[in-house]
């Protein structure tokens, strides 16, 4: 029998990864408590089995492990604060990895903890050292400045005051300085009449406001004197150089002075004293001068110092932060386990793929064996409720494809995945609309780079659209192989026609060659052997000929396309079972797609190679309004017309077809199932509870109602009918895109490029070309290609997919350390 | 304008108001506050807020925190998401979102201005205050000694001035003057701000005069329940709890707050007048197309804080028994 050999011949395919997603089963671990991190640890590097969470109802906090998870977190934490030092060091955490004995958790956080004390330690011995260099180069600066205002205030003041302040050293802890101005303070004869000042630095940004609230506060009974301090100060707290501005203020009466002191407290401006004395003020700036000397020297020292210890921890960073990250994943994949009743095991239940049990058994065992457990891990399948995850082994090459079906929805489990046309049709399609071998090279380059690039870029950090790019690297690959393919059929390279596969197949009329372009040229030797003949560009009829290639080849493809989509519903029917979707599903959806726009391809090829003049559109629209009228000149082949009116006939019939037979089939399963089923129970009820109250449970709420399943195969169908005529002409996109691309690109080549040759200058011919460069790699090459991607897309995931994807399954995401990231902290 | 502000609104506001209904379905839900109530140690509250948007505030604080941490952390997330909103804002929402932090402003006045009274460092009294009420020269409030000053140096800079003219006396600042100071500032403020929401009409003009009028209310009681002889005229009379209640009874919206509450007791009513104001920020997400929901994010987002505050000393202070008191659940 001949079906029954057919089938036959497709259950003995051999298996193709990417055809379903992997057989997955699910399973239950009971590892005892004493080997269970390292079970967990070992499946982590292995990578293949996806937890599930056993305490789903218990807050993070009220799990078994919280405070290993909570002693990882500050680690992480630890480790952050070292990056973070480090990057602020300027040193780069080195990528070569140092060959260290293994360090185990408990070690590192001691270790971790000392590293943190001592760097501590350091920066807040560097911030003291930093804080009293910065007050002394500021007095230093201070004492620079300042003396010029108060030289010149001689003049003015009979006699001024020196108000020597030690309020900007208010911090007792650095005695040295203060000790020097406590010196400087007491000598001060206090000189009553009237004229004090001080002198101080404050941010420059706040120099004005500074300003003016001394005004305010002393009733304009100030004198303000101000210079740039010229030397940026470093700012202890966000180690950023900022630039300041020396004051000096002059004022009278001892009231003033204590406002003065709070404001300038309040606007954060350090007073220095500056003494009047010649003799005296040099004695100081030499003093200050040496200290700084000093203290820069000391900092230095500290500086080498904590770089040593930063570049020794940076040596380890990488290494330490992938030990943490990979403990706290095991300990978060710990929290998801449950304790048996015993308390003495811990019991875990996931998914894993079919074929990765022998594996998953053999890194049990191993785990076992190395932390010297008495108890095996026991291993078993269990039923399970829910429908399995979906998992597509991929690799580079098909990762791609994957994701742009995934993008859409990921495939029920064990659903025909549509990845494994997608890789061929997706680029096709858009090279269709991107049909130009110049710039499909231009394309096909790029591509090239990317994958030549591919284990640096890998290994690199990219920027979003950059990652976008090298992710799809081989799309692009096959998007520009294609492109050429389908340039070289339009004959076409920047617009440009070649004479590549021989001369062209027509000549003028005359050697003047003068009607060329109003009678046009005659056919003299046999067609063109690849693609378009080159001397259509140009002519009179040259949109109208390849505008009817095009739109026809667009409809061939479509229905093709669409026909593919129903084909894999059949065997996504065949797969599941279902003999109902198969006959009253894709029966008529064949005989209706392929009644009506089959056969219109049909006609399309048999014009294509009968060379005939019938209008087709006349065909197809009288095929419906009056299918038993003479074709006349119309007429492609003998038979035609019962045979139109036969497939019409068809295509009616197939519309009750798909509407009802369906829910009414089902409805009769349904009610001769919940009668048998009701004598089963009333027999023995109790012990099918005892068996399987699961599955029991399943039953009981299977409710089946008729309107609804009506309505639902209502909706298909008229969706199915209308949708076969849209998407039909959805695919004219193909069409419309190559059109507009081959358009755009002969103005660009026409009304610039050759334009501005046509001038004999240089410049201009620069600026065209320039322009004419920058068009193509923008206009034509990034917009264009983006929106033909997007068609194909859409080509895809609509006119394609909807014939047969659910798309409503969930991705295996199984517990790896591989696919931990450093965001993952 | 009523009824077409939708035809415009997204020119300008479209992006904010996703961004702050974005933000709103960040905050705490009740199962939060459920898990948080049974945490045992700090450390138990910062897991739990590491799986919320407060998760990068916390993350880097190391192990033994303080519930100053916390909640220091916390309002910084407030001030960022604030300080983006009104990046992003053009006139007259970025004017609407200025005069949410006035309110905020007084207060840090009055906190400088209480705390140079009784001398307290300056510095330490500027960590105290909210991010959100910072001006410039907020730190020489401690300059001045009487309200005139503290008009004439500071404040005439702020977007404070206006509201002060009532305020402008020779008086000496002390602790009652500064009381009646921070009442009449919030009183003038809060009817400036309501004049400018009636300014902008429409939807934001009717919600944010309600939230407004809630607003003054709950400040009047509390007015006359800590016996300042200011507020409402009827109000003003009243002595003690019992009689402000007669009086509130007489309003539909306020019986059902003092309904809750027993004869006499009035440690409970903060409580009940924070549920009753949560209620209403809640309602002001019902409509589109207004600026009240930025209003009403930014005091969700404030007691949730105060939630946190108090759930955190709960947890230190081993008073587990507390931690519903004074919790105002959002959702």
């Amino acid at each position: 029998m001949f079906p029954g050999k057919m089938e036959q011949f497709i259950d003995n395919l051999p298996p193709m990864d990417l055809m379903r997603s992997e057989k997955m089963t699910f399973v239950q671990l009971i590892i005892p408590a004493e080997s269970a991190h390292r079970a967990i640890s070992y499946l982590g590097e292995l990578g293949l089995l996806q937890f599930r969470d056993l305490n789903a109802d218990k807050s993070p906090f009220q799990r078994t492990f919280v405070n290993q998870v909570k002693r990882c977190a500050e680690m992480s934490r630890k480790l952050r604060f070292f990056k973070d030092q480090v990057n602020k060091a300027g040193l780069m955490s080195s990528s070569r990895t140092l060959l260290q004995p293994d360090i185990d958790l408990e070690d590192l956080e001691v270790h971790l903890a000392e590293h943190e004390h001592e760097l501590i330690e350091m920066n807040s011995n560097s911030d003291k050292l930093r804080q009293s260099y910065n007050e002394l180069l500021e007095f230093k600066i201070v004492l620079q400045k300042a003396s010029g205002f108060l030289i010149s205030s001689h003049g003015r003041a009979v006699s001024g005051e020196i108000e020597l302040q030690d309020n900007g050293y208010s911090n007792d802890d650095y005695g040295d300085t203060a000790s020097l101005l406590e010196q400087e303070m007491r000598p001060q004869p206090s000189n009553t009449s009237g004229l004090r000042f001080i002198s101080g630095i404050i941010c420059k940004s706040k120099a004005l406001r500074f300003e003016r609230m001394l005004f305010r506060a002393t009733r304009g009974n100030m004198f303000f004197n101000q210079a740039p301090a010229g030397e940026q100060i470093m700012d202890p707290v966000s180690t950023e150089m900022i630039e300041k501005t020396v004051f000096v203020v002059f004022f009278s009466g001892e009231q003033a002075r204590t406002k003065i002191l709070k404001i300038c407290e309040a606007f954060g401006a350090n007073c220095y004293p500056v003494p009047e004395d010649i003799s005296k003020h040099g004695q100081i700036t030499r003093e200050v001068t040496s200290r700084l000397t000093d203290l820069e020297a000391t900092l230095d020292a500290g500086i080498r110092h904590r770089n040593k210890a930063l570049t020794s921890i940076a040596d380890h960073l990488a290494k330490w932060m992938d030990l943490v990250r990979r403990e706290k994943a095991v300990y978060d994949t710990l929290n998801m386990l449950n304790f048996d009743v015993t308390k003495k095991c811990l019991v875990a239940e996931g998914w894993c793929p079919m074929i990765a049990k022998a594996q998953m058994q053999e890194v049990l065992h191993r785990a076992t064996f190395d932390s010297n457990s008495q108890v095996g891990i026991i291993f078993h399948q269990m039923d399970a409720v829910e429908a399995p995850p979906t998992y597509f082994k991929t690799n580079t090459f098909t990762n791609p494809y994957q994701e742009i079906v995934d993008a859409y929805g990921v495939a029920r489990y064990q659903e025909a995945n549509p990845a494994v046309y997608t890789t061929v049709i997706f680029p096709f399609l858009f090279a269709m609309m991107f049909g130009d071998w110049g710039h499909g090279i231009c394309l096909l380059l790029g591509a090239l780079v990317l994958i030549a690039r591919e284990n640096k870029l890998s290994t690199q950090k990219l920027g979003s659209f950059m990652e976008m790019l090298f992710g799809g690297r081989y799309v692009i690959l096959l998007m520009s192989l294609f492109s050429i393919y389908c340039g070289l059929i339009y004959n076409e390279f920047f617009s440009v026609p070649f004479h590549i596969f021989g001369p062209s197949a027509f000549r003028c009329r005359d050697t003047s060659c003068r009607d060329a372009y109003t009678t046009g040229l005659v056919k003299y030797r046999d067609p063109y052997p690849f693609g378009v003949d080159p001397s259509w560009r140009g002519s009179r009829s040259e949109l109208a000929f390849l505008n009817s290639m095009k739109m026809k080849m667009s409809i061939l493809f479509g229905v093709a396309h669409m026909n593919l989509g129903i084909i894999l519903s059949y065997f996504n029917a065949r797969f599941f079972g279902s003999s109902l979707d198969i006959r009253y599903q894709f029966v008529p959806q064949m005989i209706f797609l392929n009644s009506l726009f089959g056969y219109l391809s049909l006609l399309i090829i048999v014009k294509w190679c009968s060379g005939s003049q019938a209008d087709l559109y006349h065909v197809m629209i009288y095929m419906f309004l009056s299918p038993t009228d003479e074709l006349g000149e119309n007429q492609l082949f003998w038979g035609q017309r019962p045979l139109q009116i036969v497939l019409l006939l068809l295509a009616l019939i197939a519309v009750p077809w798909m509407l009802f037979p369906k829910p009414f089939i089902l409805k009769k399963l349904h009610t001769e199932r919940f009668q048998g089923r009701s004598y089963g129970i009333l027999n023995s009820s109790e012990l099918d509870l005892e068996v399987e109250p699961d599955s029991a449970r399943e039953h009981h709420h299977e409710e089946f109602n008729f309107s609804e399943v009506f309505v639902h195969q209502m909706i298909h169908s008229i969706e199915f009918i209308l949708g076969s005529v849209s998407n039909t002409a959805s695919y004219l996109r193909l069409w419309a895109l190559s059109l507009a691309h081959s358009e755009l690109s002969t103005v660009f080549y026409e009304k610039v490029l050759l334009l501005a040759w046509g001038y004999d200058n240089l410049v201009i011919r620069l600026v065209g070309l320039t322009v004419f460069a920058f068009a193509t790699a923008f206009i034509l090459l990034m917009m264009e290609s983006l929106s033909a991607f997007l068609h194909a897309l859409r080509l895809h995931w609509v006119e394609f997919q909807n014939k047969f994807y659910h798309g409503d399954g969930y991705k295996f995401k199984p517990f790896s350390f591989a696919s931990l990231t450093e965001d993952d902290d | 304008m009523y009824g077409f502000e939708a035809l415009s609104f997204n020119i300008h506001g479209g992006y904010l108001e996703a961004i702050v209904r974005g933000h709103r379905s960040g905050l705490l839900t009740t199962a939060d506050y459920n898990n948080l109530c049974q945490c045992e140690t700090l450390d138990d509250i910062k897991m739990h807020l590491s799986a919320t948007e407060y998760g990068p505030y916390l993350q880097n604080e190391p192990s033994p925190l303080h519930t100053t941490t916390i909640v220091e952390k916390c309002t910084l997330k407030l001030v960022d998401d604030y300080k983006h909103m009104l990046c992003q804002a053009t006139e007259p929402l970025s004017t609407f979102l200025e005069y949410i932090t006035y309110g905020h402003m007084i207060d840090n006045v009055v906190l400088i201005v209480t705390g140079t009274l009784h001398e307290r460092d300056v510095q330490e009294l500027l960590e105290k205050c909210h991010p959100l009420g910072m001006f410039d020269s907020i730190a020489t409030l401690a300059v001045a000694q009487n309200m005139r000053e503290l008009y004439r140096l500071v404040l005439v800079d702020t977007p404070l001035a206006p509201y002060f003219s009532e305020c402008i006396t020779s008086e000496d600042l002390d602790d009652m003057n500064i009381e009646i100071m921070r009442n009449t500032l919030y009183k003038a403020y809060l009817e400036d701000f309501y004049r400018f929401c009636q300014k902008l009409g429409g939807a934001t003009a009717e919600i944010m005069s309600d939230l407004l009028a809630f607003e003054a209310d709950r400040r009047a009681v509390n007015i006359t329940i800590n016996s300042y002889p200011y507020g409402h005229e009827e109000l003003a009379v009243c002595e003690d709890i019992d009689q402000v209640r007669a009086v509130m009874e007489k309003y539909p919206p306020y019986q059902s707050i003092f309904a809750k509450l027993s004869y006499g007791e009035s440690q409970m009513l903060d409580k009940a007048f924070y549920e009753e104001e949560v209620k209403r920020h809640c309602l002001a997400f019902e409509q589109q197309f207004h600026y009240a929901v930025f209003f009403a994010y930014m005091r969700l987002r404030e007691q949730e804080i105060r939630n946190l505050m108090w759930i955190s000393e709960c947890v230190a202070q081993n008073q587990k028994s507390r931690v519903h008191d004074s919790v105002v659940f959002i959702f």
